[in-house]
């Protein structure tokens, strides 16, 4: 009952103001004439009756506020009344409020894009139960997390640490369900797969440990929940239905969950698979060859109790094992843990590297952007003395006027910071439904979660409050008597103040941010120009999966002489070559153990060099436009009946041969034994990827080292279009069966190797223009700032005759003084942190004139920009008109 | 009345209130003159402190407000005590005993 009564009253109090305050009015109207009247009968006169009446009851509305301060919900009441009235001094301003919550909204909303994408990436990545136990394994000193099946078995069965240990692939394949095969990726997984990660189908069953008893013997597939949704439209009864994959018959048992994307988080394959049928999908059986390292990633979660460390040593006695065991396979094994989630540990923590910079870089922005915002807010209570002075006259408190100042710093920071999430959510959202391969099902997941609302929120109150709490000091100084006495022409302080410093801060963080773009983008359009050892222009790719369509051994080769010669009687084509993993765009590489020809004992610590191993056509080199240096390149007599023939590049033969003209007529030897002669040399080239060093690699023809993966390259300078369609006609005559995909070399070019670069150079560049923003207002701020305190003194310079010169000096040489210090550090600083990009984007490099040069450019027309209009006003000072206003 | 008293007073404050509407409904000034009468004159309580009170009681449920005439014919705001008020009057009374007692107790001792 007294609880009702309670809530009753708040809510009045709260929704019926204008009648509680009629109410309580009338009361106090009603009391004074009670008084009065009890006054008179006392003998008094009216006169005389109402002044003793106005002294007793000391003034209405103090009466009143105390007892608003009285009444239930008063602090609501008063945060509302705050801010209603904030809303209305902001609404008066409209130009500083937008250009307020317009900052803000861009530095919040570059902090919750980033913090988003960091969230997805490395703080929630998977979404699986226990993720924080779940670890892959490594080989320490190799390029890719790759082991053989025998391998992955060894750690299996003989590992103390973990729980069990699962293992997978990513592959693409044919499946068919009635005439035609399509492409799709899937997971070629180990039975104990689901189990390990201990996660429940949504329909069906999977498969598990006890599925597989050797080769091809676990002929099941567990859709992706979006690929059943997709292919199979969400049918049920698809259970126990039998599907053709690569021509060969697989049963569907079951369906993923929704949320379960497999465990690479860029990759989201369509369906999952026993590796042990590994042979039906590859054309290759090599689940007992120990020296071939095919699977991706073990994985597994730690026993309880098992420090990753200890898991270690237990790996790496394993390894000791297998060194022992089998001394011709293994050189040094070693093992490390990574995160599973970002396929490896270099990329996972390039990757968290780049991002946790990124953050830095965005948290620096945003408290960029709360120094220029509590720079404008000093200036506002400075243009506001007189009204604070006023109020405080009046008897207002200094905390409820500090309490007003802080309302409205929160309300543009809770405007800024919805203005910048709701960007920020669209622009996530559009991250992930974006695929930048449009050949591979990768996608950066990075919806928002409640992590995210959660980190904009508090970035949004935390900076309120840092740039809301730069004007107390001001406030608590006042002193109503001299303000009102003397005006607001307070002096400008000549010494070093805290506003200087935040506004050199934010400058450096500028020239750092301008520095590190145009270092990237120079570097971009540096690697853009630069030699590949080969040329990418007016190229065709064209990959066709010969594996999908069934062709195998003999009819295999024969096809692939056939497409060349297809492809070379195309109108307009001038060559073709044929390669079976193209350099720079393809996720997988081929590479070998090379060992000089006198090499008898052919164990790995043997080996003089590690090669890429490439498989190519006769004509490959004239159609990729590879400059071949010496010797000659291969014909189509270079088959299983010659001498094996390599030609290798100059790294190469200068590492296995010391000098290239040594090179032409030796003899190397490979991991099998063979004995390969080189014929040619060729140019270095990248293969792997733009920032590579260079390294070795060797071509040999592919009629004596046979691979199913068949990459055309189709030299001409016929339209892109055009070329494609001619191209898809010349397939579909060979075999309309035959899943093809085409594309211009330079494009595929952008979207694997320069892919990195790309993101590196927009996001720097995005940022860098934010922070130019920022600074042009922050050091707008200050000079109009300056200028308009000092309209009397400038104005009195022109009258003595000062010449525009030294007023625009007087005027501005502070806020250009700061400009060249602050550009000055930022400049350092950015040439530092460029070491940084070298990673990532191509031969970055801040030592270069243009950098130097483009930075200081950059941060004179911000100044310029920035300085123009408090410029003008000073040059356009009336000392009359001005003298006589004062 | 100084300023110390109001402070000393707050916890009775309430008390006089209500032991004032004990007497029947009554407006501001009444409870007023009826506190000034109940302690001969040792409290007047002045408007800024008794109108929070009665406001604050009313918000309480102790008292109910309603809009009345006055003696003469004139509009104004009287408080009459409810049930509940009643029993707070009780608790607060029988608190105040035991308080007094022990203070006393401790005074002559």
């Amino acid at each position: 009952m007294p609880l009702l009564t309670k809530a009753r009253s708040f809510l009045r109090n709260l929704f019926s103001t204008r009648r509680v305050e009629k109410d309580l009015d009338q009361e106090i109207h009603s009391h004074l004439e009670l008084l009065i009247e009890e006054n008179i009968r006392a003998g008094m006169s009216p006169g005389e009756a109402a002044r003793a009446a106005q002294i007793e009851l000391g003034g209405a509305e103090q009466v009143k506020e105390q007892v608003r301060e009285a009444r239930l919900g008063n602090w609501l009441y008063s945060v509302l009344s705050d801010a209603r009235y904030s809303l209305r001094v902001l609404r008066k301003s409209p130009g500083f409020t937008i250009v307020a919550v317009l900052t803000l909204a861009l530095a919040i909303g570059a902090n919750s894009v980033v913090f988003g994408v960091l969230n997805a990436m490395i703080l929630r990545p998977l979404n699986l139960p226990r993720e924080q136990s779940l670890y892959g394994i490594e080989r320490v000193g190799q390029d890719d997390p790759v082991q053989s099946y025998p391998d992955y078995l060894d750690l299996r069965d003989r590992n103390q640490s973990f729980e069990s240990l699962a293992a997978y692939r990513i592959t693409e394949a044919g499946l068919a369900t009635g005439e035609s095969a399509s492409r799709i990726f899937l997971l070629e997984v180990s039975g104990n797969y689901f189990d390990t990660l201990g996660i429940q189908p949504y329909l069906g069953r999977f498969f598990h440990a006890s599925d597989e008893r050797g080769p091809n013997s676990a002929p099941y597939i567990v859709l992706s929940y979006a690929f059943w949704h997709t292919r199979f439209q969400g049918d049920c009864s698809v259970v126990d239905r039998t599907v053709q994959i690569n021509k060969h018959p697989f049963t569907v048992i079951g369906v993923a969950p929704s949320e379960f994307h497999g465990t690479l988080l860029f990759a989201s394959p369509d369906l999952f698979l026993p590796m042990v049928n590994e042979e039906q999908i590859e054309g290759r059986n090599v689940l007992a060859a120990r020296n071939i390292p095919w699977i991706y990633l073990a994985l597994g979660h730690l026993k309880a109790g098992v420090t990753p460390a200890q898991a270690i040593s237990d790996l790496n006695s394993i390894g000791s094992y297998l060194e022992k065991t089998y001394p011709k396979e293994y050189n040094q094994v070693r093992f490390s843990l990574s995160r599973p989630s970002l396929y490896d540990e270099s990329l996972g923590s390039r990757v968290e590297a780049f991002l946790t910079g990124l953050m830095l870089l965005a948290g620096l922005i945003l408290l960029a952007a709360s120094a220029n915002l509590g720079g404008l807010f000093a200036a506002r209570a400075a243009d506001r003395s007189r009204e604070v002075a006023l109020r405080l006259a009046l008897g207002a408190k200094r905390g409820r006027i500090l309490r007003t100042l802080f309302t409205e710093a929160l309300l543009i920071s809770l405007a800024g910071g919805a203005l910048g999430l709701w960007g920020s959510v669209v622009l996530l959202h559009g991250l992930s439904a974006w695929q930048p391969l449009p050949r591979y099902p990768i996608s950066v997941p990075v919806n928002p979660d409640a992590n995210v609302y959660a980190v904009a929120l508090v970035l949004a109150l935390v900076s309120g409050l840092l740039f809301g709490v730069v004007p107390v000091r001001q406030v608590l100084r006042t002193d109503p008597y001299q303000i009102i006495k003397a005006g607001s022409t307070g002096t400008l302080g000549r010494r070093v103040t805290l506003r200087d410093l935040l506004l050199v801060v934010q400058i450096a963080i500028c020239a750092v941010l301008v520095t590190s773009s145009i270092v990237a983008i120079r570097g971009l359009v540096r690697s853009l120009n630069s030699n590949f050892g080969f040329e990418p222009r007016n190229a065709m790719i064209v990959s066709a999966d010969l594996g999908m369509a069934g062709y195998n051994g003999d009819k295999l080769l024969e096809m692939q002489k056939r497409m060349v010669e297809a492809m070379q009687t195309t109108p307009g084509v001038e060559s073709v070559g044929l390669i079976d993993w193209a350099p720079l765009i393809s996720g997988a590489y081929a590479d070998s153990d090379v060992f000089t020809g006198e090499t008898a004992d052919l164990r790995p610590s043997n080996a003089a060099a590690v090669s890429f191993l490439f498989r190519i056509s006769p004509e490959y080199f004239h159609a990729a436009h590879t400059a071949v240096l010496s010797g000659r390149t291969f014909t189509w007599h270079d088959d299983k009946a010659a001498t094996r023939v390599a030609v290798v590049n100059r790294e190469f033969a200068s590492k296995i041969f010391r000098s290239p003209a040594k090179a032409i007529g030796g003899f190397f030897k490979i991991q099998d034994g063979s004995r390969i002669q080189v014929v040619g040399i060729v140019e270095d080239g990248k293969y792997k990827g733009i920032t590579e060093d260079p390294r070795p690699a060797m071509f040999v023809p592919i009629l004596q080292s046979p691979s199913r993966e068949t990459i055309l390259v189709v030299r001409s300078s016929l339209d892109p279009l055009q070329l494609t369609a001619a191209i898809r006609n010349t397939l579909r005559d060979l075999d309309r069966g035959l899943p093809s995909y085409i594309e211009t070399w330079s494009k595929e070019l952008d979207n694997f190797a320069f892919f990195p670069s790309h993101v590196a150079t927009i996001s720097l560049g995005v940022l860098g223009v934010m922070g130019a923003m920022l600074a042009v207002t922050g050091i707008f701020g200050m000079a109009a700032y300056s200028v308009s305190k000092r309209l009397k003194e400038l104005g009195i310079r022109v009258a003595i005759g000062a010449r525009p010169k030294e007023v625009l000096q007087a005027a501005l040489g502070r806020a250009v003084k700061l400009l060249a210090f602050g550009s000055a550090a930022g400049l350092l600083l950015g040439i530092l942190a460029s070491r940084v990009l070298a990673f990532i984007v191509y031969s970055a490099t801040p030592r270069d004139p243009l950098v130097l040069g483009g930075v200081v450019l950059a941060m004179a027309l911000v100044g310029l920009l920035a300085t123009w209009i408090p410029a003008q006003r000073a040059l356009s000072i009336d000392p009359a008109i001005l003298l006589r206003e004062e | 009345m100084k300023p110390e008293q109001t402070t000393l007073l707050q916890g009775t404050l309430d008390m006089l209130i209500l032991k004032s509407l004990l007497a029947g409904e009554m407006h501001g000034l009444g409870v007023s003159r009826r506190i000034q009468q109940l302690t001969q004159g040792t409290f007047s309580v002045k408007p800024g402190s008794l109108f929070p009170a009665l406001h604050r009681m009313e918000e309480e449920g102790w008292i109910s407000a309603f809009w009345g005439d006055s003696e003469n014919n004139r509009r104004a705001k009287y408080y009459r005590l409810t049930k509940a008020g009643r029993k707070q009057l009780e608790a607060e009374t029988e608190k105040w005993g035991r308080i007094s007692w022990a203070i006393a107790q401790a005074l002559e001792a």
